[in-house]
C-alpha cells in the first residue's frame, strides 16, 4: 500500500494530528469529555494507522517491540505505584490527600499520574495485540 | 414519554436476543465473536438509558447547567467496554491458534474431528 | 421530542444492521456491518448525553475491535459455511428468553424519571461535591480515577493480563519455526 500516493499524503497529514489529539484528549479529560482509555485508543490507532499504510516493518522501527512490551506492564506499575505512594506518604493505599500539601491538589496529581498509567497500558495492549496479528502469517522474516 | 421508555426496553431486548442467537445458532467462531460484541453492547444500552434526563447535559459540571445525566452508569460502562475488547482480542488469538491446529473454523467440523481423534 | 426521535431512529437502525450481520456470510461484509454497528451505538450514546461513552465506544467498537477482526479474518478466511442444522430450537429460544426479559423490564425506572431510585442515593453527593473535592469539573474522570479507583485499577490490569494472554498464545519461538519451515 505504500505505493499508493493518496494513502501516502494523506497518512502523513493526518497520523500527527492525531497523536496531537490523544495527548489533547488525555490532558484535557479532566475539563471535557476524555482520560486515559480514549487517549491510549486513539494513540494505537495513530500508529496502527501508520503501520497498515508504510508497512509492518516501518511501524516497528518507528516503534520498536521492546518499547511496547515494556509499555504494557509499566502502565500497571505507574498505578500501582501512585497506590504505594500514598502508602508512603503516611495515608491509606491509592490515598490522594498525602500526595501534596493540600488534599485538593493532591487530589489532581493523583488524577493525572493514574489517567497516565492507564493510557500507557492500553496503547501497548493494543499495540502490541496489532503486531502480534499482522506479523503471524508471515513469519518471522523482519 | 412512558411509551418511549418503553420502546427503548424493548429495542434494547431485540439487540440483545439478536446477539445471543448469533451465538448460539451460528457455528463459524469468528460470527459468534461478532455476536457475543452485539451481546455486549445491548447491555451497554440497557445501562445507560435509564440515567438520561431529558433537558439535563453530560455530566461535566459548568456554570449555567443545573440537571446533569447519571454518571455512574458511564462510570461502569466505560470499564465495561473495555473490558469487552480485551475479551474479543483473547477469543481471537484462540481461534487463530485452533485455525492452525485443525485447519477450520466452523463448529460442526471441529466437533467431528475431536470425535475421530478420541 | 426531536431528542426521543433521534434515539429511537438509531436504535431501529442498530436492529437492522443486527438482523443483516446474523444473516450475511461473508464475513468481511459482517466486521464491516459491526463497525457500522458500532458508529451507531456512538451516536446513540452522545444522544444520551453519555460523551465519554460515546468516545470510547467510537474508539473502541469501531476502531480497534475491526482492526482485529480484520487481521483474524486474514489469518482464518473470510467465508462461513452454510447453517447446519434447524434454526428453529435456537429461535424459538431466543424469543422465549426475549418474551421473559420483557416481562421484567415492567419493573425497571421509567425513562427519564428524576424520582428514580439511581438518581437518589450516591450520585447527588458525587455531582455537588466531586468537583469541589477533586478540583475535576468532569464527575466521570473524579469518579472513575478517585472515588471509584480501584475499580480502575482492576480494569487495568485486566487489559494488562488480556495483552499478555494474546502474546502468550501468539508469540513465535525462533527455534520452532526454524524446525517447522519446510
Amino acid at each position: 500500500m505504500k505505493k499508493d500516493i493518496v494513502l501516502r499524503v494523506v497518512g502523513k497529514i493526518l497520523i500527527p494530528f492525531a497523536l496531537m489529539f490523544a495527548l489533547y484528549v488525555q490532558f484535557h479529560g479532566d475539563f471535557g469529555p476524555g482520560g486515559g482509555f480514549q487517549a491510549g485508543v486513539v494513540l494505537a490507532a495513530a500508529v496502527i494507522f501508520y503501520g497498515v499504510i508504510f508497512g509492518l516493518a516501518a511501524a516497528r522501527r518507528a516503534v520498536p517491540e521492546a518499547l511496547v512490551e515494556s509499555m504494557v506492564a509499566l502502565g500497571v506499575l505507574i498505578y500501582a505505584g501512585v497506590g504505594v505512594a500514598g502508602l508512603v506518604l503516611g495515608g491509606n493505599y491509592l490515598d490522594y490527600f498525602v500526595l501534596d500539601h493540600d488534599p485538593a491538589h493532591g487530589q489532581h496529581r493523583g488524577i493525572f499520574w493514574v489517567e497516565v498509567g492507564v493510557a500507557v497500558t492500553v496503547s501497548g495492549v493494543m499495540l502490541k495485540i496489532f503486531y502480534l496479528f499482522a506479523g503471524r502469517g508471515r513469519g518471522l522474516e523482519e | 414519554m412512558a411509551f418511549f421508555g418503553h420502546f427503548t426496553y424493548w429495542a434494547t431486548i431485540f439487540l440483545l436476543m439478536a446477539g445471543l442467537y448469533i451465538v448460539i445458532a451460528r457455528g463459524n467462531l469468528v460470527k459468534k465473536l461478532v455476536g457475543l460484541g452485539i451481546f455486549q453492547t445491548s447491555v451497554y444500552m440497557l445501562y445507560i438509558a435509564p440515567g438520561k434526563l431529558i433537558g439535563g447535559t453530560a455530566p461535566v459540571v459548568g456554570p449555567g447547567f443545573t440537571v446533569y445525566s447519571n454518571p455512574l452508569p458511564h462510570v461502569l460502562i466505560l470499564t465495561a467496554i473495555v473490558v469487552g475488547v480485551a475479551t474479543l482480542a483473547l477469543g481471537l488469538a484462540i481461534v487463530v491458534r485452533i485455525r492452525e491446529a485443525y485447519g477450520t473454523v466452523e463448529e460442526d467440523e471441529l466437533l467431528e474431528a475431536d470425535v475421530k481423534d478420541d | 421530542m426531536i431528542e426521543t426521535s433521534a434515539i429511537a431512529a438509531l436504535l431501529v437502525l442498530m436492529a437492522a444492521v443486527a438482523v443483516a450481520i446474523a444473516r450475511s456470510r461473508n464475513l468481511f461484509g459482517v466486521v464491516v456491518l459491526a463497525g457500522a454497528y458500532s458508529f451507531l451505538m456512538a451516536t446513540a450514546l452522545a444522544a444520551l448525553d453519555a460523551a465519554d461513552v460515546a468516545m470510547t465506544e467510537a474508539a473502541v467498537g469501531a476502531g480497534i475491535s475491526t482492526v482485529l477482526l480484520l487481521g483474524a479474518l486474514h489469518l482464518v478466511g473470510s467465508l462461513e459455511a452454510k447453517p447446519a442444522h434447524n434454526p428453529a430450537v435456537p429461535l424459538v429460544v431466543v424469543i422465549v428468553t426475549g418474551l421473559l426479559v420483557v416481562y421484567g423490564t415492567y419493573g425497571l425506572p421509567a425513562f427519564s424519571d428524576p424520582q428514580a431510585p439511581i438518581h437518589r442515593h450516591v450520585v447527588p453527593r458525587y455531582l455537588e461535591d466531586g468537583p469541589r473535592e477533586t478540583g475535576v469539573p468532569n464527575v466521570v474522570t473524579a469518579v472513575l480515577a478517585s472515588y471509584r479507583g480501584y475499580d480502575t485499577l482492576g480494569e487495568t490490569t485486566v487489559v494488562f493480563t488480556a495483552g499478555v494472554g494474546v502474546i502468550a498464545l501468539l508469540r513465535r519461538r525462533r527455534q520452532q519455526d526454524r524446525e517447522n519451515r519446510p
